[in-house]
């Protein structure tokens, strides 16, 4: 079966204001590596009963093939702001720009297998 | 659910009474009492705010000295954010070594009250307890190098009797949990 790409899933809450960079910081990755920006599932959680659905421990939330582009650890399921550290240790509302490149390099790479 | 209204540079700040992380009872200072205070919305998860908070530390450390004082607030519904309980809260002032009580309002009175819409959400008061600056520390919680440099700018145009240059800027962070 022919292979399009990895499966790139988008979660958003409104309560955070870090979703629209986040989203254009994915998009902007997946374009530099020749991959359909507009494939991205983009899903809205709303209430706690979505949170708990989809397993969201914060806003964004960006999962490639099913992993999360950063490991969660033990973060509890819930509408809230996703804490990522950057490469640096700085805190940040959207993750790093690399582990999101890597994430999305590791997919491809292995979707052939 | 009620949403709070806006409030407004230039209005007396409203009356704010709450306990500390130890149970102590904390207001506002009397009028003439403090040359400024700060009083900002934070919690324990949030990552502006906790992007925010070491600038907050060193800018209560460095303004403290001057008479300024710093309280800061926690109205999230502990509830479904257990994260954001007394006991957590407790816990960060003593592992982290706040130069500021941290206070619980556990009703959310205090946050209606100021229309505090997120964290960090900051008010900057003269010495007449009039809101001078409201919204965020800075341009960037990610970047440490900005210094809660709006903080400051405002901070130190009330020392200095006059107006701040920058009364208001969006503040920008994680919504308040209410109940």
């Amino acid at each position: 079966m022919e292979r399009t790409g990895p499966k790139v899933e988008f979660l958003w809450w409104e309560g955070c204001p870090s979703s629209d960079d986040a989203l254009a910081l994915l998009r902007e990755e997946m374009t530099a590596l020749g991959l359909d920006p507009r494939s991205v599932e983009v899903r809205e959680l709303r209430t706690d009963g979505d949170a708990e659905r989809h397993g969201f421990v914060g806003s964004p939330t960006i999962r490639i093939d099913g992993v999360d582009v950063q490991a969660p650890g033990d973060e509890p399921v819930g509408l809230t702001c996703r804490v990522y550290r950057l490469r640096d240790g700085r805190i940040s509302a959207v993750p790093d720009r690399e582990d999101v490149r890597e994430t999305l390099i590791d997919a491809i790479e292995g979707g052939g297998d | 659910m009620a949403h709070p209204t806006a409030t407004k540079v230039g209005e007396p700040a409203p009356p704010l009474q709450l306990p500390d992380t130890a149970g102590e009872t904390r207001s506002l200072p009397m009028p003439g009492e403090a040359p400024a205070t700060v009083v900002f919305w934070t919690c324990n998860h949030c990552p502006y705010a906790l992007g925010w908070q070491d600038r907050l530390t060193h800018a209560a450390r460095d303004y403290g000295p001057r008479g300024v004082r710093f309280l800061a607030v926690n109205s999230n519904d502990a509830e479904r954010y257990p994260r954001d309980s007394l006991e957590a809260m407790r816990e960060r002032v003593e592992a982290e070594e706040w130069p500021f009580p941290y206070l619980h309002d556990e009703s959310q009175d205090a946050a209606m009250a100021w229309a505090a819409k997120v964290t960090p959400h900051l008010y900057v008061l003269d010495g007449d307890l009039r809101i001078r600056y409201e919204g965020a520390p800075d341009a960037d919680h990610t970047d440490p190098s900005h210094g809660a440099a709006w903080l400051r700018e405002a901070l130190d145009a009330v020392l200095a009797g006059a107006d701040p240059a920058r009364p208001a800027t969006e503040p920008v962070g994680c919504s308040i949990k209410w109940k």
